[in-house]
């Protein structure tokens, strides 16, 4: 008995989590063991659950390096490479070969590397780890640094008498700072409001003092251009066919209906909708304004010939796709001034609005089952 | 029979030559008279109410139809949307267009000794093709014809209530209410031809009733609205009567016109159903059997003016308007040869006599509508077409 239990003892100071089987007693005390023995492993592994997760501590790390080191030599051998040269870069290119992933993200395809932040005598790698924000201090750090560096340079000219105020400045228009969502994506740590302020502050100070132009590719790779506003329409090319009469193509898209048409001119205002008259394509009054809007808003309704082509979406989808395309096609007909005041009119902005998702839990997309008080 | 085809195909292309021609001269007359008020009325208005009288000169203008003779003739002939638009306007004007006066010709010139021509006026939805017809019909009258108008043949085919089994013939069906409705106003019509007409046959109708040979055809009219049961076999008999006499070389001849709207009714599928719910066919129909052999052309002295008509048509789909389509393999069988004669949207200048005939009515109350552009906004709106022009201006 007393052997047992100096058995299961060791067993648990082991910790050995997949150990099920017990070691058979001899014969003689299996009466008297059968009690004890009534222990289920469920138990056993419910005790080794509740000490926590696996510690970091220094022999697991030893454990875990010398585990990768093996495995590093594996990888030399089924890549037919020397095992005593096999450097990052190979193992890289090893795992990127053997897992070939499509994930976007680079930071999540399979990568093989030791990334623990101390080294074997436990001091940490990088010079500020006990901050607990290393990047954002040392980047913080660096920038301070050149804001001193900058001083520096001022007083050197200054001595020289080579100072001047309108040095080459940077040219900030059309780009912004970084957000706080993309610092944190760059610094690849989590930083609070007051972080991110402070880090702005910095960055306006570096800007605020002459001969900044110095730094510009540090600053730059903290900002991001900004969308370009007046974006160029592009203006479908006016072409000949055989008798000389001008036209031109455009498409537009509207829900999921796609239009694409020509539009000829010294026409008789005749429109030809998949080969119908677009009186009995749209027998709705609606949808035929929505047609004649581009065309009278520039005040050509009868010069112009359409031929189009539409699927998809329903009769309304497909009178604004095709609104939208005649409005793209008449911009090669039509002087810049004009083509402003049909953007303002919101002619060529292509809408943005689809069916929206029904989510589970409600009957469609916004409408929710009936609410029951009780 | 291809001479009329010949004829016919000669004449668009000259049609469309001087119309061509006639709109420029028109539309340059009308830029200029523009300003000037009273004389805008000549421009859009005849005053030849006479449609014996009407050639292409007056070819886009408005004529009246005068009040008394609208009554007798048309009591159920008119499309319902104009009968709306004579009772809001306190008159009645119809537009003289190109096809009712090709139409109006070929009667002036067809030659009655031969079988009688069959024409059909077809065209796209809401072209004006029963207005049309109407116009050619009150020529007729005023030539003093005998004038056989079924305003809708698709309103025997279907909606129909009271489906008896007829009394003469197993097999067929009757239409009582139809067939009475349609008595009464033929005797409206033609009220000064009953008396004139004898009956060349015994009929009878059931054992205590008939009509003797030689009975006046009034009496015939009369007992098929009195009696109600036998009015289809009344009307059958009428048919047959008037086929018999039509053209005669008798002093009391006349000339038949026998004018049908939506004959496509005729050759299509019924939306009836016998008790035990299969389909009637229209051969089954007392009314239909009757008008077919009317429609053959194995009578003399008249002429069959037809149209084909998608609105009412059962089983169609809304874009068929061609003959083919609408009147179906063994429609066109039956009816060929046949004069076909297009009818169109408005022209230039019948757009024009048509937006000057609404203002002069002040039916376009919109200022817009009043300007160059809202005019372009409705050309454009309604692509010409007679009836969605008129809807599009009821309410502006």
């Amino acid at each position: 008995m007393a052997a047992c239990r100096a058995v299961r003892a060791v067993l648990v100071k082991c910790g050995k989590s997949s150990w099920t089987s017990v070691p058979r007693p001899p014969q003689t005390d299996r009466q008297l063991l059968s009690r004890q023995i009534c222990v289920s492993s469920a138990a056993w592994r419910k005790n080794l659950a509740a000490a926590g997760p696996e510690k970091f501590s220094e022999e697991y790390i030893k454990k875990q390096v010398e585990e990768f080191n093996i495995g590093k030599r594996h990888l030399a051998n089924i890549m037919g490479e020397d095992p005593e040269t096999f450097t990052q870069e190979d193992i890289d290119r090893s795992i990127a070969y053997l897992f070939p992933s499509g994930l976007f993200e680079k930071r999540a395809r399979p990568v093989m590397k030791v990334t623990v932040q101390w080294g074997e005598d436990g001091r940490p790698f990088h010079y500020m780890f006990y901050t607990g924000k290393q990047a954002y201090y040392s980047l913080m750090h660096d920038t301070f640094g050149k804001v001193l560096a900058l001083e520096k340079y001022q007083d050197s000219m200054r001595n020289k008498g080579l100072f001047t105020k309108d040095t080459r400045q940077m040219s900030l228009t059309g780009s912004r700072w970084l957000l706080k969502e993309e610092l944190e994506e760059l610094l690849v740590e989590n930083i609070s409001d007051h972080d991110y302020t402070r880090f702005l502050q910095l960055m306006e100070r570096l800007l605020s003092m002459p001969y900044c132009a110095m730094e510009e590719e540090f600053v730059q790779r903290f900002r991001r251009q900004l969308e370009v506003q007046s974006s160029k329409q592009e203006i479908p090319a006016v072409q000949h066919d055989e008798n000389g009469v001008a036209f031109s193509q455009a498409e537009g898209r509207r829900k999921t209906a796609k239009a694409s048409i020509k539009l000829r001119d010294c026409g008789t205002g005749s429109i030809t909708i998949n080969g119908k008259s677009y009186l009995l394509y749209f027998p709705v009054l609606q949808d035929r304004e929505q047609l004649m809007f581009p065309l009278h808003f520039v005040d050509m309704l009868g010069r112009f010939n359409v031929e189009a082509s539409v699927e998809g979406g329903g009769h309304c989808a497909q009178a604004g796709a095709l609104r939208l395309a005649v409005s793209r096609a008449l911009l090669s007909f039509v002087s810049a001034g004009e083509m402003e005041s049909m953007r303002q009119a919101g002619l060529l902005t292509p809408d943005p609005r689809v069916k929206e998702r029904k989510k589970p839990g409600q009957a469609g997309a916004r409408k929710k089952f009936t609410w029951k008080k009780r | 029979m291809n001479l009329p085809r010949l004829y016919h195909r000669l004449r668009l292309t000259a049609r469309s030559l001087h119309s061509s021609a006639n709109g420029q001269q028109v539309e340059k007359v009308a830029v200029a008279v523009d300003p000037d008020v009273p004389s805008q009325v000549s421009v859009f208005r005849t005053s030849e109410n006479d449609p014996t009288c009407h050639t292409e000169l007056h070819a886009g203008q408005y004529y009246t139809l005068p009040p008394a003779h609208m009554r007798t003739l048309f009591p159920h002939g008119l499309p319902p949307r104009f009968q709306m638009q004579m009772k809001t306007f306190n008159e009645a004007c119809v537009m003289v267009r190109q096809p009712a006066l090709e139409l109006i010709t070929c009667l002036r010139k067809a030659d009655y000794s031969e079988p009688a021509l069959r024409y059909v006026l077809y065209g796209e939805k809401g072209c004006g093709k029963t207005l049309s017809l109407c116009h050619v019909l009150h020529f007729c009258s005023t030539q003093g014809w005998l004038v056989l108008h079924i305003p809708d043949a698709h309103l025997w085919v279907k909606n129909c209530r009271e489906l008896l089994p007829s009394s003469s013939r197993p097999g067929r069906f009757d239409q009582p209410i139809q067939a009475l409705n349609w008595l009464k106003n033929f005797k409206t019509t033609n009220e000064h031809f009953l008396s004139k007409i004898k009956t060349t046959q015994r009929y009878v109708w059931t054992k205590r009733e008939s009509t003797e040979e030689g009975r006046p055809l009034g009496e015939l009219v009369d007992q098929g609205v009195s009696r109600v049961k036998s009015s289809s076999d009344v009307v059958g008999a009428l048919l047959r009567e008037l086929r018999l006499q039509a053209g005669g070389a008798a002093e009391g001849a006349f000339r038949l016109a026998v004018a049908v709207d939506g004959v496509n009714a005729l050759w299509g599928k019924t939306t009836l159903k016998k008790e035990d719910k299969s389909e009637v066919l229209p051969e089954e129909l007392t009314l239909i059997h009757n008008l077919r052999k009317m429609l053959r052309n194995d009578w003399c002295g008249g002429a069959i003016l037809t149209t084909l008509s998608q609105t009412g048509s059962l089983f169609k789909p809304r874009s068929a308007y061609l003959p083919m389509e609408l009147l179906g393999e063994e429609g066109f069988d039956n009816m060929d040869p046949f004069v076909p004669i297009p009818v169109s949207n408005y022209s230039d200048k019948e757009f024009e006599s048509c937006y000057l005939y609404y203002l002069d009515r002040n039916w376009l109350q919109h200022p817009h509508s009043r300007t160059e552009d809202g005019k372009k906004e409705l050309i454009f709106l309604s692509s010409r077409n007679p009836s969605i022009l008129e809807r599009l201006c009821a309410f502006l």
